[in-house]
């Protein structure tokens, strides 16, 4: 439980200032940035995402090396990835 | 896949284990604990304790935030689930932690409302959406994850939601790591710092591990070469005679932490008097509250929480391999009455356990190793 998975900043949401749409491995999800320094992030970053939250700012290597060590993991993984789909935060 | 190469590259490995193995003195052994759940599933899955000198190893240390929870808290959380109205929520790993009458797995088949989340915000939309229902939000984790939850609390506080609460099992790493160093039963080199839980804590606050006690830190990154590069500068001090807490992990670990994360803790959190920890026992100052300003979102005040403590089973030796006492293979039920199918204690049940680690990918590595020292 304590994967940080990460995603890619695709949206910020109108109207709300701490939410962003994240694209992780293709699921779209909002996802808190209330945690960053708002200033410092956009579309386009990565982000490394913890339950809904995002946690630190990356870089597109770090991410890509993430995702495959995460992919390795097999079940714990799925089971992250399937918990987030169904994610509906607002 | 070029960015990941750099970072799985096995030529890189084998020489950083040459030069891991030209830093050991002969004769000497070394003993490191890696703190984090996370690092434990690397060692094991990518055979790491291959590429290390005989003399150099690692011990897992008590940092899966499932294992730790002790019975009693599972317990305390069901009697909650079964009071009138209320929806329990929880992070899907918590689902098949048994506790002193059963998972919340068994209390859900039995009638209690307990539902799987992946957010606490999932769960205040849960509150939101069931304006008469009490939902109670089972919160478990290290630094990394009670940020999340007090900025929920605070969301919850902002949108005037007065149904939703946190039963809150926040613990915090660095009680843990000095109680393990002022534990007799382990004498350590020094620790591979975990890599999350210090994006919030940052790396000062590990300092007193290398000025108090002597024992270098370096907090390390989850890929295997990460981990390799971070024995290797563990050995690179110990050679240097230095005794230091370095970053390994600089691509994702600010040395101050996140300022903002440490705020919302600090806002709605306070240190508890002690907790108790499963295996490693009564830890003070090793837990968080919520704070009396936010009374009104403590499942521990709304409801008539037991607070019953349950001895761990006796077949059980959770508590040893969470100190790094005893390997998973050592434990007398590893593998036959505990399995990650039914398990009897926390090591098994995360992914991030020692024990479910070791069953699903170690033991595979070391059976090779032992049938290679046959022929």
């Amino acid at each position: 439980m304590c994967l940080g998975i990460p995603g890619e900043i695709v949206e910020m949401k109108a109207g709300h200032d701490d939410l962003a749409i994240v694209d992780v491995v293709g699921v779209r999800r909002a996802v808190n940035i209330g945690l960053l320094e708002a200033d410092r992030i956009g579309i386009g970053d990565w982000v490394l995402v913890h339950v809904g939250f995002a946690m630190s700012k990356i870089d597109e290597a770090e991410a890509a090396a993430t995702l495959a060590l995460l992919a390795g993991l097999g079940q714990a993984y799925t089971d992250e990835l399937q918990a987030l789909a169904e994610s509906d935060i607002t | 896949m070029r960015f990941v190469d750099e970072y799985r590259d096995a030529d890189k490995g084998q020489a950083l284990a040459t030069q891991i193995a030209a830093l050991c003195e002969p004769g000497r052994q070394y003993k490191f604990m890696e703190v984090c759940g996370g690092h434990t599933h690397t060692i094991y899955k990518h055979g790491i304790e291959d590429y290390l000198p005989e003399n150099v190893a690692l011990v897992h240390g008590p940092g899966c935030p499932v294992c730790v929870i002790p019975m009693g808290r599972v317990d305390d959380a069901i009697a909650i689930a079964n009071e009138p109205g209320v929806i329990l929520t929880a992070f899907g790993d918590m689902m098949r932690v048994p506790g002193g009458n059963g998972s919340f797995l068994d209390a859900k088949a039995a009638g209690a409302d307990i539902r799987m989340v992946y957010s606490p915000l999932d769960a205040l939309k849960i509150a939101r959406t069931n304006p008469d229902r009490k939902v109670v939000f089972m919160a478990i984790g290290f630094e990394t994850t009670s940020p999340s939850t007090a900025m929920t609390v605070l969301r919850a506080a902002a949108e005037g939601i007065d149904n939703f609460s946190v039963f809150c099992n926040h613990v915090t790493i660095l009680p843990a790591i000095k109680a393990i160093l002022d534990s007799p039963d382990l004498r350590l080199d020094g620790f591979l710092g975990p890599g999350h839980v210090s994006t919030v804590i940052g790396c000062r606050p590990y300092e007193f591990i290398s000025r108090d006690y002597g024992k270098p830190l370096v907090c390390a990154g989850f890929e295997p070469l990460d981990l390799l590069q971070s024995v290797f500068m563990l050995l690179n001090q110990l050679a240097e005679g230095r005794c230091e807490v370095e970053n390994q992990y600089t691509r994702v670990v600010p040395w101050d932490g996140n300022l903002r994360a440490l705020e919302a803790i600090g806002q709605v959190m306070q240190l508890r008097p002690y907790f108790e920890w499963r295996g490693l026992g009564f830890i003070s100052h090793s837990a968080l509250r919520m704070r009396d300003e936010y009374a009104a979102y403590d499942a521990e005040r709304i409801f008539d929480v037991p607070g019953v403590r349950v001895a761990d089973p006796k077949a059980c030796q959770c508590g040893e391999v969470l100190k790094g006492v005893l390997k998973p293979w050592e434990c007398k039920v590893f593998g036959t009455a505990c399995t990650p199918e039914t398990p009897i204690g926390t090591c098994m049940v995360s992914s991030e356990g020692a024990c479910a680690a070791y069953y699903n990918f170690g033991r595979f590595t070391r059976q090779r190793l032992t049938e290679a020292a046959r022929v």
